[in-house]
């Protein structure tokens, strides 16, 4: 125990080390639990009727024909659910969402009916045998359009109500109007301006698409009275606190079990309507229900990401200093809005939209639209619509840049907010924790030698036989994640806060719960790490478990980023408890006051004499053994964590492409990402979460789109169209960092797993415009795929 | 529907059991041996999150019928680690950070397995095209690539160290 301090603290695997995963052993061996491997005694199988138009009434239903099928136990419609008031439910956003069509259907592939049989390949038997009368409506696709005067009615549900969860709604088809900032002072800062540049851009609809599909094992047990329901749930206490008010069932009788998932990428955040149907078809048949949707399903029917058509403004003066900001957005939000978001927020923190940048006046306004098309919106590594804000603010720049003819790294320095500015409250309102832009910046353009690859495009632009186009792209965001403040943030009315639950067993290891829930994050590892630290004992034994609402600590779960700045929060808070009743022990043991105890890495010692100490192994022991006199026995502690304020990780990232003339396919040369996300848990592991978002956003900027055809008829949504790239397409990455912590964090850390995603795509736009700028192209909506990018080759007289 | 009844060696273990001819090989293994490492991420062939190896070559076994394994040999997942030690891919993965939520990773790995027989020192380039029919939403594939070059070294040492 004697051995030196650097081995004593490498022991530990701690903070900042690069441990391996704990989660791994089970993962490599085929031994995880994923939803879709739980095999229970009498377990049958759901399967969802989904409706192949996306605007109609529904005549009739006939299920004789599935019901006859051996094997088949029930089919189910809303008229079975109505009873029980569950043929529409509640979503995240305020709005309802029909669980089984009733009297129409409002999107192609929603929920008609589901066929439960006793194995998975009768079922789907089941599912073609049910036939379904429609009566077909015109479709509303455009957002646009859907706000014009003769618009069809979509919403019947909702006749007569000029006021939804979020203000008043104007037309039928509206949602709600959110504003943020103020109005008229940015109208006057646009008035006065010297330039000003306007822009349209749509941030096109995309898909998380987990590897894994949403599913769930639904299990009411009818002689205990209770419900055990294991789901692809990134917020099971949610869940349950949901299911609880839906179903009637007490809570403590509920049990919602997050096992092993394989990806939610917060497509898991949401209630599905065949979440619901499993539970329904479990309690009516008082046996396990298994339901796991295909891919097509998956994409067609759960919660898809964007879909945002902003209009921005930005007010300069000739040096280009911005003064003002002015955004407009039409939000697509399909036929429910289930736009996963706190309750305050119905376009989430699309008011960080200023940006890294020090810009005095600003206002944005976003209306959120209804069209015949899946529910959705906030997903997809967005940490609240983040992505589009940051998409619109360094897009609008860029615009800037171009219209000054400007360089867009300099234009970037001349606006950032300074080091020494934080915290910084922008005219939104938030209030930026720290940062050090310039600084980070410098060491970006430094490492690619930025100088150097405008030479190189120049000369390239003076070269009409060059066979490619060139393009840089540039990019500094500022993210804002750890939601949060139970004053602002709330889900369904509970308080955005997370808890962790430690208890230290007598021999010195100990067991962790935490409200959040991995999804390969990899918090098994990490959330082990910041314990390891805090209080002496190597991470090694200390066991990580989240998702069981029977045994870990009520929490909102794992979106938006939120798993560091909020459950790392409180895991500190928690190991800090533990450690404050350990260092009275010590001080009883070792017969000394707490003031002349110091703490080192494993141990409390007597100031001054290395040979008297105990480690946090002995005072656990001493806990249970013998514990000081009026002292409670055990060593264990519980922390809630209310955020006092979010987490704001920024980064600067740089990409080169070459565009072949010939056929417009987009070749990344280059990615440079640095991600400063304040003190860093596991190095590695961030840098995995940046190579799974990087390629996201590469994903995203280059070549996924979900579009629909006139008729409504959803197009690529399988694998055959949709673009997930391969190792093949994949860019190398190179990552790099700084260190700014969040002062108001307990142990400095701020979130990061979203930040390459939302970083990344702005700056492969960035890219490709850069590409013809020359050309006088300001803008090119994505996804910048060879067909797209072709057409402005062609449009922009490009010779090859 | 009939069954019919098939004889199949899976990781060395002779099974024989009646399967309906429509039962696609991954759910052979999944339900009816419980081998449930080998994952389902599509329904069109694309993600191989199903791979197996079936008599030396990888297949995605949710494009195959259980019934045309009849007398095939199948390693799955569960079948890489001998006696309790870990094969050089696996172990590969796992020190190079190679997976996050472990969803794509037994397909991963069993494609892997094959490559590395197939091409024991391959490039970067040909580690890319030979695991292209392997998708991943977690990592990047980079770090996948650097296990798969990691796993290609320490075979060939092992081989090395035979030889010697």
């Amino acid at each position: 125990m004697n051995s030196p301090l650097n081995d004593r603290k490498a022991a530990l695997m701690g903070m900042g080390d690069s441990r391996l995963r704990k989660e791994d052993a089970r993962f490599i061996q085929g031994k995880g639990n994923y939803v879709d491997d739980i095999k229970m005694p009498d377990m049958v199988y759901m399967d969802i009727v989904r409706s192949p138009v996306a605007h109609a009434r529904i005549k009739k239903i006939n299920k004789e024909a599935a019901l006859a099928i051996p094997g088949v136990l029930a089919v189910l419609t809303a008229d079975d659910l109505k009873p029980l008031k569950l043929h529409w439910m509640p979503t995240l956003a305020g709005d309802v969402q029909a669980v089984l069509a009733d009297e129409k259907v409002h999107f192609q592939m929603q929920e008609v009916a589901v066929v439960i049989a006793t194995e998975r390949y009768i079922a789907a038997d089941g599912v073609e045998a049910v036939s379904v009368e429609y009566e077909e409506l015109t479709a509303v696709i455009d957002p646009f359009k859907a706000l014009e005067k003769g618009a069809p009615v979509l919403r019947e549900d909702l006749a007569g109500k000029t006021e939804g969860a979020h203000g008043k709604r104007y037309h039928h088809n509206h949602i709600f109007t959110w504003e943020a900032g103020d109005k008229a002072k940015a109208d006057v800062a646009f008035s006065a301006a010297e330039v000003t540049v306007k822009q349209d851009m749509f941030y096109p609809r995309v898909h998380p698409c987990p590897l894994e599909t949403c599913g769930c094992v639904a299990s009411f047990d009818p002689v205990r009275g209770e419900l055990t329901t294991f789901m692809t749930s990134q917020a099971p206490h949610v869940v349950r606190t949901v299911v609880s008010l839906l179903s009637g069932i007490a809570e403590s009788k509920i049990r919602i079990v997050s096992p092993d998932i394989g990806g939610g990428f917060g497509n898991k955040v949401p209630v599905y309507p065949g979440y619901v149907c499993a539970i329904v078809a479990s309690i009516v048949l008082g046996r396990p229900v298994k339901w796991i949707e295909d891919r097509v399903e998956n994409i067609s029917s759960t919660g898809f990401a964007r879909d945002y058509h902003m209009t921005g403004e930005l007010a300069a003066t000739k040096a280009g200093k911005i003064t003002g900001l002015r955004v407009n957005v039409i939000a697509d939000h399909g036929a429910f809005d289930s736009c996963a978001d706190p309750t305050k927020f119905p376009a989430g923190m699309f008011h960080i939209v200023s940006g890294s940048y020090d810009i005095p006046a600003a206002y944005c306004r976003v209306d959120g639209v209804y069209t015949n098309k899946a529910p959705g919106g906030v997903a997809y590594r967005c940490s609240f619509r983040v992505t589009e804000a940051v998409y619109l603010i360094e897009r609008m720049v860029d615009v800037l840049a171009q219209d000054l003819k400007m360089d867009k790294a300099e234009i970037r320095s001349k606006n950032f907010i300074r080091k020494e500015q934080f915290p910084y409250t922008s005219a939104f309102g938030f209030e930026y924790d720290s940062g050090d832009y310039q600084g980070a910046l410098d060491k970006v353009l430094n490492a690619c030698d930025y100088k150097g690859l405008r030479v190189e495009q120049a000369a390239k632009r003076a070269d009409p036989n060059s066979p490619t186009l060139m393009g840089i792209g540039l990019v500094s965001f500022t993210e804002v994640v750890g939601a949060g403040p139970s004053k602002m943030c709330d889900i369904l009315g509970v308080g955005m806060f997370d808890s962790c639950e430690i208890r230290v067993h007598p021999t010195g290891s100990a067991i962790a719960r935490m409200g959040t829930i991995s999804t390969g994050q990899a918090h098994q590892t990490t959330y082990a790490q910041i314990i390891a630290t805090e209080l002496g004992l190597p991470s090694e034994v200390i066991q990580v478990e989240e998702g069981d609402t029977s045994t870990a600590p009520y929490g909102l779960g794992t979106y938006g980023s939120r798993s560091t700045p909020v459950a790392g929060a409180a895991i500190a808070m928690a190991s800090r408890k533990i450690h404050a009743k350990a260092k009275k022990i010590a001080a009883h043991l070792l017969e000394v006051s707490e003031n002349d105890l110091e703490w080192e890495i494993d141990r409390f010692k007597v100031k001054g004499q290395d040979a008297k100490f105990k480690t946090m192994k002995d005072i656990a022991w001493a806990a249970y053994n013998k514990p000081p006199a009026g002292m409670e026995p055990g060593l264990e502690a519980v922390h809630y964590y209310d955020p006092p304020n979010f987490t704001f990780p920024f980064g600067i990232y740089l990409c080169v492409v070459d565009i072949d003339k010939a056929t417009g396919e987009t070749k990344i040369r280059r990615f440079y990402a640095l991600d400063d996300c304040g003190t860093r848990i596991n190095p590695m592991i961030i840098e995995g979460q940046i190579h799974g978002g990087l390629t996201e956003g590469f994903a995203v900027a280059m070549g996924q789109q979900l579009t629909f055809d006139a008729q409504g008829n959803i197009q690529g949504n399988t694998l055959m169209d949709y673009f997930l790239p391969t190792f093949v397409e994949t860019p190398k990455w190179e990552t790099d960092f700084t260190v700014t912590p969040s002062p108001h964090h307990p142990i400095g850390a701020k979130g990061v797993a979203e930040s390459p995603h939302v970083g990344s795509i702005p700056t492969f736009t960035s890219a490709v415009v850069d590409a013809f700028s020359h050309l006088g192209v300001a803008h090119m909506n994505m996804p910048h795929n060879a067909f797209r990018v072709w057409q402005q080759l062609q449009a922009s007289g490009v010779k090859s | 529907m009939a069954k019919k009844l098939i004889t199949v060696t899976v990781n060395g273990n002779k099974i024989e059991q009646a399967v309906e001819p429509r039962t696609l090989l991954i759910h052979f293994l999944r339900e009816n041996l419980n081998l449930t490492g080998a994952h389902i991420g599509c329904d069109t062939s694309h993600c191989g999150a199903c791979t197996v190896d079936i008599d030396g070559q990888s297949v995605k076994s949710c494009t195959h019928l259980a019934v045309q394994c009849d007398g095939s040999e199948v390693v799955t997942v569960e079948g890489l680690a001998d006696k309790g030690v870990l094969h050089a891919v696996q172990d590969a993965f796992y020190k190079e950070h190679g997976l996050q939520c472990g969803f794509c990773t037994p397909g991963m790995l069993v494609r892997a397995y094959r490559l590395l027989q197939d091409n024991v020192n391959p490039s970067e380039e040909q580690i890319r095209a030979g695991m292209a029919g392997n998708l991943c939403r977690c990592t990047g594939y980079q770090n996948i690539v650097k296990a798969v070059r990691h796993a290609a070294k320490t075979l060939q040492t092992a081989k090395q160290a035979v030889a010697a």
